[in-house]
């Protein structure tokens, strides 16, 4: 039997009296892609921090690999392959000398060393621009070169901190093509967090949504979609309602769940359809006019919100041990 | 090792990619020696001196003529002269002469009566240099009109002969041996301090801290490849500096592979030193602050620029514990004197000591994590 890539078992870390991981618990597979998703400030940088030997936990256990990251971060070290949030390549160095620093920290010698970083750098598509410095690339070409840059010695689990955020479309698309075509060829396990929900539901075999640094929800994007009430979200306004209204809509068929602000409804059906020939019947009888109406089918964005409350999280926080005027944080 | 060598690679890499951080850590240090060795090397010259005659007779005008022979020998003052006293004491107030000197009315008789008689010189004491260097110089020019035209054989004056054991030192050349160890400080400051926290605070670090690589191989990765470029500052500052400075065969092989020695083990003690520092420090703004600061403390009780003799007694702490006082002696005794290795070998050791001490020290305070 293969161990999971990752385990994690009651994890916590604590910041004074802010818990910024609560007592996780979930396991990844080998060979999938698992998604991070959560606000800003619920706790992912700070779990992949943990399991990347970057911080100790306060309690609990992770293994990486079948490591356990406190007793052999050493193994796990060498197991994983790790891009953290910052751009951190050298901007004066050129790719193939970034690269090649970072075989050497990881003991990488000689014609091994050449050859991984001409196949990695191929496999990015940087290699005509292998002997150019860095700080000449965009920010699509240093995000794939850390890429390349972070599986130089072979690591069986990656782990990529909010690797698209900050880039252009075209090169998102690129940057999971890239992971995509790395996973398959190399039997890789990835973690990632990210924001853009398009992209997690598209890429994740599973996705865990945490807030509060706790895990709200865990199952594949599919599964996840189908848990929250309704399939179908209707946005509809009209002119002016007549009293009781709200309760009227949430009467109609195959409606879950209702939200009202001023003469704006959002509506969550189980019968998008269904739900909307009943709407325009009911409007009519009561004599009221539609100025608009939609109807979409759930998106991964409902069940970020649904899981997480969609207010703004305006709260104070610990600033991260690296926060400062100089980092280029993306995003 | 293999680790500790790419992250000095790493380094020195960017140091050759960014000639700012040369020309800072090299170039500037150069600057300030020609500026502040021809600012403030030599004799005092050029001043103006106001000469007040009322008195015309036969020995006033022997001292103007000395005070001439002065302004056109040593050229340490020009002569003015003035008539009335109010206007020549205006323009002492005003700057436009350094010193006033008066020959008052009824000197020739005194002189010639032997009734003490008195030269007046008033100074614009508020430029301490230029005053001392009025005094000394009519000291001795009327030490000279004092002399008994025949001088006895046998007298019962005691005199000082002088022995200058090594040839004139310039100011410039004295300011080389702090100068050199300046540059190591820049250098170490900027590539040690500056540029090491800069690199925490953009996440570098945090690619080397996932890697397999010990904490002990990380700290003697930074320390050598900070170590490095301060090395490669020192080298620059004791061959053109020496040039520049106009030591006296500037490139003998012995000397500069001595000196090479003593920058090698200045580099590390001042290198461990900002380590031990910044060790846990992580906003960029902290080593730009205590940049002038740590220089100030640093430079100036070392002996760099004037004698640590003089110096208070809470001064001399500092002197004592100082790297830089160490670094300088060494490089004076090299510099200036052409020494061997037995007269800087107490300054090697403490450099080597304190590198160890301050090395010690940050290992038990550095975190190999966030």
């Amino acid at each position: 039997m293969s161990v999971s890539a990752v385990e994690v078992e009651n994890l916590t870390k604590r910041f004074g009296d802010f818990c910024a991981v609560d007592s996780l618990n979930f396991k990844v597979d080998n060979g999938e892609i698992f998604g991070l998703l959560g606000p800003n400030g619920a706790g992912k940088s700070t779990l992949i921090r943990m399991l990347t030997t970057l911080l100790p936990p306060t309690s609990g256990t992770a293994r990486v690999n079948g490591f356990d990251i406190e007793r052999q971060a050493n193994e796990v070290r060498c197991s994983i392959g790790v891009i953290p949030q910052a751009m951190t390549s050298d901007l004066d160095l050129t790719a193939a000398e970034n690269m090649s620093i970072f075989a050497k920290l990881y003991g990488i010698s000689g014609e091994k060393r050449r050859r991984t970083i001409r196949e990695l750098l191929k496999a990015v598509d940087l290699e005509q621009w292998a002997d150019k410095p860095v700080k000449l690339f965009s920010g699509g070409m240093r995000r794939r070169l850390e890429i390349a840059r972070g599986l130089v010695h072979e690591p069986k689990t990656f782990f990529l901190d909010e690797p698209t955020t900050g880039l252009d479309p075209v090169s998102r698309v690129a940057v999971w093509d890239m992971l995509e075509n790395l996973k398959r060829q190399r039997e890789l396990t990835i973690l990632v967090s990210t924001h853009y929900m398009d992209e997690a539901d598209k890429l994740c075999d599973r996705i865990a949504i945490i807030d509060h640094g706790k895990l709200a929800a865990l199952d594949s994007p599919l599964k996840l979609k189908a848990s929250i009430p309704g399939q179908n979200i209707l946005e509809v306004s009209f002119s002016q309602v007549p009293e009781g209204w709200a309760a009227t809509l949430r009467a109609l068929p195959e409606v879950a769940d209702l939200k009202c602000e001023d003469h704006v409804f959002r509506l969550s059906s189980n019968n998008g359809p269904r739900t909307a020939v009943a709407l325009m019947e009911a409007a009519r009888a009561a004599g009221v006019t539609l100025t608009s109406l939609s109807v979409q089918s759930t998106t991964l964005d409902d069940v970020f919100v649904h899981y997480t409350g969609h207010q703004l999280r305006d709260t104070l926080q610990e600033p991260p041990a690296s926060s400062s005027q100089f980092i280029l944080q993306r995003g | 090792m293999k680790r500790i060598l790419a992250i000095v690679e790493r380094d020195l890499r960017r140091f050759r990619a960014s000639p700012t951080l040369m020309i800072v850590s090299m170039v500037m240090p150069l600057m300030q020696l020609i500026v502040l060795g021809y600012a403030f090397g030599g004799k005092i010259k050029n001043l103006e001196v106001g000469v007040l005659d009322q008195d015309h007779g036969m020995p006033a005008i022997k001292v103007k003529e000395m005070a001439q022979a002065v302004a056109a020998n040593a050229r340490t003052f020009h002569t003015v002269p003035y008539d009335d006293e109010a206007a020549a004491l205006r323009d002492l107030r005003n700057g436009k002469i350094n010193g006033l000197l008066e020959i008052p009315p009824q000197f020739s008789r005194k002189v010639l009566a032997g009734a003490n008689p008195r030269i007046g010189l008033a100074e614009d004491n508020t430029d301490q240099f230029s005053a001392s260097a009025l005094e000394a110089t009519f000291d001795q020019m009327l030490a000279a009109y004092n002399q008994a035209p025949v001088t006895p054989r046998f007298t019962a004056d005691a005199t000082l002969s002088v022995v200058e054991i090594y040839p004139y030192v310039p100011y410039i050349q004295f300011l080389l041996p702090g100068t050199i160890t300046l540059a190591i400080f820049v250098t170490a400051m900027i590539g040690g301090g500056i540029i090491f926290i800069d690199d925490k605070a953009r996440g570098l670090h945090e690619g080397y801290l996932v890697t397999p690589i010990t904490k002990l191989e990380l700290i003697l990765g930074f320390n050598l490849a900070g170590a490095a470029k301060a090395i490669l500052t020192g080298l620059v500052l004791i061959t053109l500096g020496s040039v520049i400075a106009g030591i006296p065969d500037p490139l003998n092989p012995l000397r500069l592979a001595r000196m090479l020695l003593l920058v090698m083990v200045t580099s590390l003690a001042l290198i461990s030193m900002m380590f031990l520092l910044m060790v846990r420090v992580s906003d960029p703004l902290v080593p730009r602050a205590i940049f002038g600061v740590l220089n100030t403390v640093l430079f100036f009780p070392s002996g760099a620029v004037y004698p640590t003799q003089s110096f208070p007694a809470w001064m001399k702490v500092i002197t004592t514990i100082d790297p830089f006082t160490y670094a300088v002696h060494g490089f004076k005794q090299l510099v200036l004197k052409n020494t061997g290795l037995g007269a800087i070998g107490f300054d090697l050791l403490f450099l080597l000591a304190f590198t160890l001490l301050a090395m010690a020290a940050a290992t038990l305070l550095f975190k190999r994590t966030l």
